[in-house]
């Protein structure tokens, strides 16, 4: 499924956090949302997982406005793992991921088979399975990242919304959750701060600042050192993966 | 998705007992089905022994009082009164005793402890706050300031021996009613919010409360006024029973049916939206439930203290934070504990009765930190 932002703009407490962004997702696309702190990335994205309502303009899900479905029903096709997340309560591991069936549901009807396993696989897939009858709130900041995407996986979406999700994580787990979202079908919407992981995992970059749209294209085409300099306001040198031939920026202090 | 998605297409970054252990997950779903129903067993075996428990907590409290009436008799009368049998006229007043006067009363203790119970899990999921208990929105002391009318000034006096329960009923309601309008923001109806106008409004109540007794005419205005929100089952009568009962089962109902929802409470706003809950909308809907329930025990046994702060705890410490699980229990530990409560407030300074509040208090709080610093229990990190 695609996700279209049209001409979305957000107010909220006298602030305009975002302004006319307009960017289109391909199905099965992985789009990364790049730019300084502030920019409106957050904003954008919880315009798309429903904890924000546009002031103008619309979120698309397969050029349908998500505010006429009904919340459940946009959650069973989008999944997201938001940036901040609390719970005070020590739920296990296994019943955080099971809470993904959630908009698939109504009431507390009991999970079927077909659904255990389908929290199984998410489970396997965010390499949280030894830990499925751990407290959560015993976690590590990486482990819990890695429970809150096997709980989107569980969810089954179609597309998946990360803000900021190799926070707390681990190299290894960084390279293989990003992995993951390349070789799946399902379509990506990223907001990341690290532009070299981005750069090698998203098919398009869009760099946001001030609210609106800076750029938007393939990594080649965004991670320029004039448009950075934009942007960030800072100078990378910019070189090309031996391998992939993909850009990556370094930085001198 | 299948699972040949989700297996990385290069394996240099793999290990290989990485890649087996992604092979097998097909076969291990299998495993983790029986662990499922085991826990769902373990559950089953608790709840009934839990209710064994409760029958035999009810009943010892109908034949222990301060006037002595022997097991068998107690027996002989229920089943009669059960049974529609008969009872010589000479067992008239032990008769009159336990079916008239101590059976609602038990009956409404266990109902109590568990509505309290309940309704203390429903108000820390939607407060989002460990030390919420269900008068913490200010229900409690809007109730004192209905009943502290009528025991000064004989508000609602055409209503005879109701007229305590229904001022403290409206008292709760108003109370509730203005916290919520007070608490309603842009933003939707946030914990914090929630908690802080409660807590103030309380304060406010209470000095209204203070001020009503003050410039009572009865001189003993205020002791009545104060044992009464202590918590007291004494005006327990057959006739206010089925309400408070009615109530309470069908609130555990509602909430045991939509107890994902409140799991999903607990992980935030934010998450609860990408799950495609409305966090506001529910947390609404909780706190009209809560203030209801909350508001007929309060009318049927005053506020009755650390019962809907505790028992939460206690049963998730027990069973895990799954509401489903809390919720079942819940109620049949809230039962059991308010049931042997009353019955210590009436049996240790008999013929003199104990405030509920200060035995729920006095056996509750050290019971309370002995458990929570013996097991690793977390609620709110580390």
């Amino acid at each position: 499924m695609s996700i279209t932002l049209d001409d979305l703009s957000v107010h909220l407490a006298g602030a305009e956090l975002v302004r006319d962004l307009n960017i289109e997702t391909a199905e099965g696309e992985v789009l990364g949302l790049v730019g300084p702190n502030g920019s409106g990335k957050s904003t954008a994205l919880r315009c798309v997982y429903r904890a924000l309502r546009p002031s103008r303009g619309a979120v698309l899900l397969d050029g349908a406005d998500i505010s006429t479905l009904a919340t459940r029903e946009s959650a069973r096709h989008i999944a997201a793992v938001p940036q901040e997340s609390s719970n005070d309560l020590d739920f296990t591991v296994a019943e955080i991921v099971e809470l993904g069936r959630f908009p698939h549901h109504r009431g507390n009807q009991p999970l079927t088979i077909e659904e255990r396993a389908v929290c199984e696989e998410a489970m396997h897939r965010a390499d949280v399975v030894h830990l499925a009858d751990r407290g959560v709130l015993s976690l590590s900041g990486g482990e819990r990242q890695r429970v809150l995407l096997a709980r989107a996986f569980a969810q089954q979406p179609r597309v998946l919304v990360l803000d900021e999700p190799t926070n707390h994580l681990d190299i290894h787990h960084q390279i293989q959750l990003l992995r993951q979202l390349r070789t799946d079908s399902t379509t990506g919407l990223i907001a990341m701060h690290d532009l070299n992981l981005a750069a090698a995992t998203c098919d398009r970059l869009a760099v946001l600042a001030n609210g609106m749209v800076l750029h938007i294209g393939t990594p080649t085409e965004v991670l320029t050192p004039e448009l950075i300099n934009e942007a960030f306001g800072v100078a990378p040198s910019i070189v090309r993966h031996p391998r992939t031939g993909i850009p990556q920026l370094h930085y001198d202090i | 998705m299948t699972t040949s998605d989700t297996q990385p297409t290069s394996d240099t970054q793999s290990s290989p007992d990485r890649q087996a252990s992604l092979d097998q997950a097909p076969t291990s779903d299998n495993q983790s089905i029986p662990s499922a129903s085991r826990r769902e067993k373990s559950l089953l075996t608790t709840v009934l022994s839990l209710v064994v428990v409760l029958a035999i907590s009810t009943l010892v409290g109908i034949t222990l009082g301060p006037a002595p009436v022997p097991l068998p008799d107690t027996v002989r009368y229920l089943a009669a009164a059960i049974t529609g049998g008969t009872i010589d006229a000479a067992d008239a007043s032990g008769y009159s005793i336990i079916w008239q006067v101590r059976t609602p009363r038990v009956l409404l203790a266990a109902v109590v402890g568990a509505g309290l119970s309940v309704v203390g899990v429903a108000i820390q999921a939607t407060v989002r706050n460990a030390l919420a208990d269900p008068f913490i929105l200010g229900v409690s002391s809007g109730a004192s300031v209905g009943a502290s009318a009528v025991v000064s000034f004989g508000l609602f006096a055409g209503l005879g021996v109701y007229a305590l329960s229904t001022a403290a009923l409206l008292g709760a309601l108003g109370a509730s009613a203005l916290v919520y309008l007070a608490a309603r923001g842009k933003s939707g109806l946030t914990p914090l919010r929630l908690v802080l106008t409660g807590v103030a409004l309380a304060y406010g109540f209470q000095s209204l409360m203070s001020a009503i007794v003050f410039f009572a005419p009865f001189s003993d205005s205020a002791r009545t006024v104060l044992f009464w929100l202590m918590g007291s089952l004494g005006s327990a009568t057959w006739s206010g029973l089925p309400l408070a009962a009615a109530t309470v089962v069908l609130a555990t109902g509602l909430l045991l049916w939509n107890s994902r929802s409140l799991d999903v409470l607990a992980l935030g706003d934010e998450t609860a939206a990408g799950l495609g809950m409305d966090a506001t909308a529910v947390r609404k809907r909780l706190f009209l439930l809560t203030a209801i329930v909350t508001g007929c025990l309060v009318a049927v046994s005053g506020a009755v203290g650390f019962v809907g702060l505790v028992i939460p705890h206690l049963v998730r410490l027990l069973v895990g934070a799954n509401h489903r699980r809390v919720l079942t229990i819940a109620p049949l530990i809230g039962a059991i504990f308010l049931v042997w409560v009353d019955l210590a407030s009436r049996t240790l300074f008999a013929p003199r009765e104990l405030p509920l509040g200060v035995i729920t208090a006095l056996i509750g709080v050290p019971v309370f930190i002995i458990l929570l610093r013996r097991r690793g229990y977390l609620f709110g990190g580390r």
